[in-house]
């Protein structure tokens, strides 16, 4: 029998011929990811390793993004403490502010996750890099303490699901779109354990962007990662990133999975996830006329170049509701300075909108734009539970790009074709 | 080990962000955090939960964020063990690596209710509902992860393991 991708990338990486779902394993890992949240306790438990030295300096990557700018003492207190284990471990991918971008924006960006590598990131968003092809996981911050110091990690392998799309997309509809239908369909704990992999005839045409957002998301259905195979795409996307070399693998034709859906995209209209999990799940021609008072454009989900260009589609010479907040980060340092010469951000102030420096921010209800209660918000995040991004009684309908630029302008939940 | 405690009954899908707020994740010691444990679902836990209580819910228990917070929180708010239908991944591997015991039994959530004081012996995985007489018999852990219980969490578990590894490669 043969092995899935997910299968053929850990096997390699645990020096194993093969494995096999269910089976406990040890593998090496390419890169070791921590944040400003979780990188405190990280720290905190390689210091009761007794061990001296990160296993290789290089592979060793911090990125203050969640809490950054610092929004208050304690947070700034946490970025020090990461910034000073940074410097004493001469860790040369430590990004702080100025230099820095959302985590899962940023590592693929600067070429530092590759196929084929087995990356994991004190970050539940780590599965992110499942669309470069690549073995991604969060983990919480004990095991990358571990992997931080021996730049192993043990894993159970995990069964493979593989979703099949077919069929042409509908205007607007987007990578985001794709996978809210799809935890619509499987559930929030739908593929709980295991790898999902985005398959089919319509991924073939699927940005990267679409595909970082779709494999980000894997999670929202429970998953231990989501990845794309390698394609043409991905070569374009990688090539003049990577700062090493990289392996391509490929499942085996006669691989086994544990299920394969198939999905007919062609009928799929835009998506709003409706509070308080991602599985709540309705077409926008279901949504419409929910009043709202902020729309979040943003986040390791939709906050690459391609996503804020459809925003700006939406935006151009349009005012933002004057009932609503519009915020709009940038992924990046680097996305920030692309949608700045593209005239996007012209687009965006013009509209009304407030556009920030990178930042996890609104998302997770840390800063840069928490919600009162009673107040509803449309947001390109990833999760819309009880008080994810403010007071609890404050509700959060996750959307794409295009829904959410379309209801800052209509002040409702609404299709770019209402306007 | 056995446990004693009064259970704290909850749903489905208990994400990390009601069992800690993210606006709370500037802290990352166990007592600060405990003292916000619970608050979105269940304001009252914090204050009123003692120390040996256990919580019992429903399917994904811990979805969302990575955050190991969140078993931290309820280490620290006292909660002797969480017994589920099941648990998210990542909150798995964190509650083994930070020793907060957790079972799966969907049979003893079925059976169990908010305040039901239950014994719990956790090498056994043996669930007696002192309230009700009934007892329940939990999912074994893979030998592999009671290797890292036995270890009191995976720290210790890998201190160990590369003393061994050194005195092998001094001698």
């Amino acid at each position: 029998m043969g092995m899935t991708l997910a299968e053929k990338i850990l096997a390699a990486h645990a020096g194993l011929e093969e494995v096999h779902p269910g089976q406990f394993v040890e593998v090496a890992v390419d890169v070791v990811l921590s944040n400003d949240i979780t990188a405190p306790i990280a720290i905190r438990e390689f210091e009761r390793l007794g061990v001296e030295r990160v296993f290789d300096p290089q592979r060793v990557v911090m990125v203050a993004d969640h809490f950054a700018p610092n929004k208050d003492i304690k947070s700034a207190a946490q970025c020090l403490q990461v910034r000073q284990f940074a410097r004493a471990q001469g860790l040369p991918h430590h990004f702080d502010v100025g230099r820095m971008g959302i985590e899962h924006v940023l590592l693929p960006e600067q070429g530092l996750v590759l196929p084929g590598d087995v990356v994991v990131g004190a970050d539940s968003h780590t599965c992110t890099y499942g669309a470069l092809g690549a073995f991604a996981t969060g983990m919480g911050s004990t095991d990358i303490a571990v992997a931080m110091a021996t730049g192993r990690v043990w894993m159970r392998v995990p069964e493979t699901m593989r979703i099949i799309y077919h069929g042409e997309l509908q205007p607007w509809v987007g990578g985001k779109d794709l996978i809210l239908y799809t935890i619509g369909r499987i559930g929030v704990s739908g593929a709980l354990y295991q790898a999902m992999e985005f398959a089919g005839p319509t991924v073939g045409g699927l940005s990267m962007a679409d595909r970082f957002t779709m494999a980000n998301m894997a999670i929202e259905a429970g998953a231990k990662a989501g990845l794309f195979a390698v394609d043409e795409v991905t070569r374009a996307y990688v090539d003049g990133r990577a700062t090493r070399s990289y392996r391509v693998y490929q499942a085996d034709a006669d691989a086994a999975c544990a299920q394969v859906i198939e999905i007919d995209v062609s009928q799929i209209e835009p998506q709003v996830a409706f509070p308080h999990l991602p599985e709540n799940t309705r077409p926008v021609s279901q949504a419409n006329g929910l009043p709202i008072d902020q729309v979040v454009i943003g986040s390791c989900t939709n906050g690459r170049l391609e996503d804020l260009r459809v925003a700006a589609q939406v935006l151009r010479g349009r005012r933002v509701h004057p009932d609503v907040r519009c915020i709009i980060i940038p992924g990046s340092q680097q996305v920030y300075l692309d949608a700045l010469r593209e005239g996007l951000v012209e687009v965006f102030i013009e509209a009304g909108a407030a556009v920030s420096t990178p930042t996890c921010g609104p998302c997770l209800g840390g800063h840069m734009g928490v919600l009162a209660a009673g107040e509803r918000a449309v947001s390109t995040t990833n999760r819309n539970f009880r008080g994810r991004m403010g007071h609890p009684e404050s509700e959060v309908y996750l959307a794409g790009p295009a829904v959410a630029a379309a209801s800052a302008v209509a002040g409702r939940i609404a299709h770019p074709c209402d306007l | 080990m056995t446990i004693e405690g009064v259970v704290w009954k909850y749903g489905d899908n208990v994400d990390t962000d009601v069992i800690i707020p993210a606006r709370y994740l500037n802290v990352s010691t166990a007592e600060e955090l405990a003292r916000h444990c619970m608050e979105d679902i269940d304001p009252g836990f914090a204050g009123a939960v003692q120390p040996g209580d256990v919580v019992v819910a429903g399917e994904n228990f811990g979805c969302g964020s990575s955050r190991e917070h969140a078993p931290l929180a309820l280490k620290g708010a006292g909660v002797s063990c969480v017994v589920a239908r099941s648990f998210a991944r990542i909150f798995y591997r964190n509650a083994i690596n930070v020793g907060l015991p957790i079972l799966e039994c969907p049979a003893a959530v079925e059976g169990i209710e908010s305040g039901h004081r239950l014994g719990i012996d956790l090498e056994a995985g043996r669930i007696r509902n002192l309230t009700t007489g009934q007892v329940y018999q939990a999912e074994p852990y893979p030998p592999f992860m009671m290797a890292i219980i036995e270890a009191g969490g995976l720290v210790p578990y890998t201190r160990r393991r590369l003393e061994v590894e050194n005195a092998k490669r001094e001698a």
